[in-house]
Formats: C-alpha cells, structure tokens, sequence
C-alpha cells in the first residue's frame, strides 16, 4: 500500500491549489452576477461578460481537468479544432447581420 | 505527468516532445489512460454540439426585429418582497462549481487511494447535481406556467423560448446523466471496486482510480458549458 501511493505521489497535486482554483470561480462567478446586478451596459458589459467567462472557462480546463499538466500532444489536439469554432462564429455573424438587413429592407421598406 | 520515461521512451517537454510523440509510432498520448481520451475526444464532439446551439442562438438573436426578452427580469424572483434579478440562476451556479470543487477533490483523493474521502466527495457532488437538476425543474414550471413555449412567450422575441428550452434542456440532460453516473460512482468507489481492480459491467478493463477522474472530466465539462450559457443566455 505505501509502496503504490509513493508511486502515484507524482500524479497528484496538492490540495491548496484546488481550493485556490475553487475559491477563485466563486469570486469571478460572484462579479459577473454583480454585472447584471448593477446593470452595465454596453461595451462595458459585454466585455466583462466575456472576460469573466474565459477566465472561468480557463480555470476549470487548466487545473480542475488538468490540462496544464497534460502533454503537449494532447492539450494542442483538444485545443486546436476550437478555431473552428471561432470560424463559425464569424460566418454566422455576417449571415445575421444580411438577415436583419434583408427584413429590415422588405419589412419596413417593403422592398422599394 | 512529471515522469520522465515511458515504457523507455523519453518523454521531451513543449513542443518538441509534441512532435517526438506524435512521430513515435506508438501511443500517441504517452502516459495518458485510453479512457481518459476517449473522454477528452468525446468532450470535444459535445463542445461542438453545444457550439452549435449557442451560435444558432446568437444568430436567432441577431437577426429578429423584435425586442429580446430581459433576462434579468424573467429570470428574477421575487423573494421576501423585493425583485431579485436572476437569483435562481446565480444559484444554481454557484451550486454547479461547488460540486465542481467536490468533483475535483474526489479526483484527487481518488489518485491517493483515499476510499473514503473520495466516495463522500463523489457523493456531495451527486447530491450538487441533483440540487441543481431539481433548480432547473423548477425554472422550467415557472416559466411554463408563465407562458413560454417554444414557438411564443409573453416576454418579446419568440425565438426566446425555443432556445431557452434547447440549450438549458440539453444541459440538464448532461447534468442528469451525470448524476446517475456519479451515483454509480460512488458506489464503486465505496464498494472498494478501484481498489481490488474489480471489471466494470460492459468492460474488461479493470477498476482503477482514473476511472473518477475520467468522471471528472465529464462533469467539469458540464461546468464549463454551464459557465458559457450562464454569460451568453442569462447575462448578455
């Protein structure tokens, strides 16, 4: 029994830095309700949305999921394909936005 | 994994120890539990399911000429007679990173052999997740019994309630199969079926503690898609 938990000694980590972690999203996830609760709005808002969000979202993947500690060759696999996404993202938001122009245009203007 | 040698194959740092493993003609993922990739290419697939609704939501979003509901308002609760906005929600996730601290604590005692801390962690983040799940059920009545459907709701824009229905929908069900895995789980745990290496019921592979951390990658996953509708739906 020892022997075994001196061996896997090297794959844990010590408990301070989970708590860190822990207590840290209490604190993000309390500010971003606080934007909501003050009713930012805006420029202001969105970006402390998406800040809050990020930081969040890179705590958990980084240290809760482990991926800090993972290998290279895993972390750019799993990673990497998100780009996609942000793609995706982009051509969505110009389609959207010829939507709203196509409504606007033979809605309001009746397609004059 | 701080293990300088694999089965002989020296293991190299950055970039270059990407190449090297990759051009091993071996395992690709060196020192990484079969399970536990395929969980990480599974949480990828689901990444880009859940993308997929959050960019058909903001695509929705943006091109309706009608005014988008206020989530703050439909949301809010009225308690003790003031109007709190989005208090349930603001719960609820403090409710799903608590079992997410639980969860990765379990892991930890998990890898440390630790049967009882890790069962008891495991459990409380069971009961998170049920508490959150039943949060969820209640949000859903509410709003229900408010008049939101998927195709109307009183509030603005109709798409509302078709994606409200759809993104949390789908995330609850994450949430639900993650509690009933997490239940077995913890029996397991408890049961010692870790520690005597004990075969699992579809599987030939033997019980070991990656086993909860493979559960923990499912259930911080949840999380963290939690953390992406919380900004986009309830906030933005």
């Amino acid at each position: 029994m020892d022997k075994t938990k001196k061996q896997e000694q090297a794959s844990t980590h010590k408990i301070g830095i989970y708590l860190w972690i822990w207590g840290l999203l209490f604190v993000l996830s309390f500010f971003s309700y606080m934007v909501d609760w003050y009713q930012f709005q805006g420029m202001l808002r969105w970006s402390l949305i998406l800040f809050f969000m990020f930081l969040k979202a890179g705590l958990i993947m980084a240290f809760f999921m482990h991926l800090f500690w993972e290998r290279y060759a895993l972390v750019n696999v799993l990673l990497w394909p998100m780009t996609a996404i942000a793609c995706f993202i982009f051509l969505m938001v110009a389609e959207f936005e010829y939507t709203v122009f196509t409504r606007l245009f033979y809605f309001v203007t009746g397609g004059v | 994994m701080s293990d300088p040698k694999i089965e002989g194959f020296e293991l190299k740092p950055g970039f270059s120890g990407m190449a090297k493993d990759t051009a091993s003609d071996q395992t690709m993922f060196k020192g990484v539990h079969w399970g536990k990739a395929m969980m990480w290419i599974f949480l990828l697939s689901d990444t880009f399911i859940f993308s997929c609704f959050l960019i058909s939501y903001m695509k929705g979003r943006g091109s309706t000429l009608i005014d988008w509901p206020n989530a703050s308002e439909v949301f809010g609760l009225h308690v003790f007679g003031v109007n709190v906005p989005l208090l349930l929600i603001a719960i609820m996730t403090f409710v799903l990173i608590t079992s997410s601290g639980t969860m990765a604590l379990a892991v930890k005692y998990g890898y440390e052999k630790n049967k009882k801390m890790c069962g008891w962690l495991i459990l409380a983040t069971a009961i998170g997740g049920l508490i959150f799940v039943g949060m969820q059920a209640f949000e859903w009545s509410k709003l229900i019994h408010e008049g939101v459907r998927p195709w109307e709701n009183p509030f603005g824009a109709p798409q509302f309630g078709s994606f409200f229905f759809m993104i949390t929908g789908f995330h609850g069900t994450h949430v639900s199969i993650g509690v009933i895995f997490l239940f077995i789980y913890a029996y397991k745990t408890f049961a010692g079926h870790y520690d005597e290496g004990k075969r699992g019921w579809f599987t030939t592979m033997k019980g070991d503690y990656v086993e909860v951390e493979i559960l923990g990658l499912y259930w911080h996953f949840v999380d963290l898609v939690w953390v992406f509708i919380f900004a986009f739906f309830y906030l933005w």
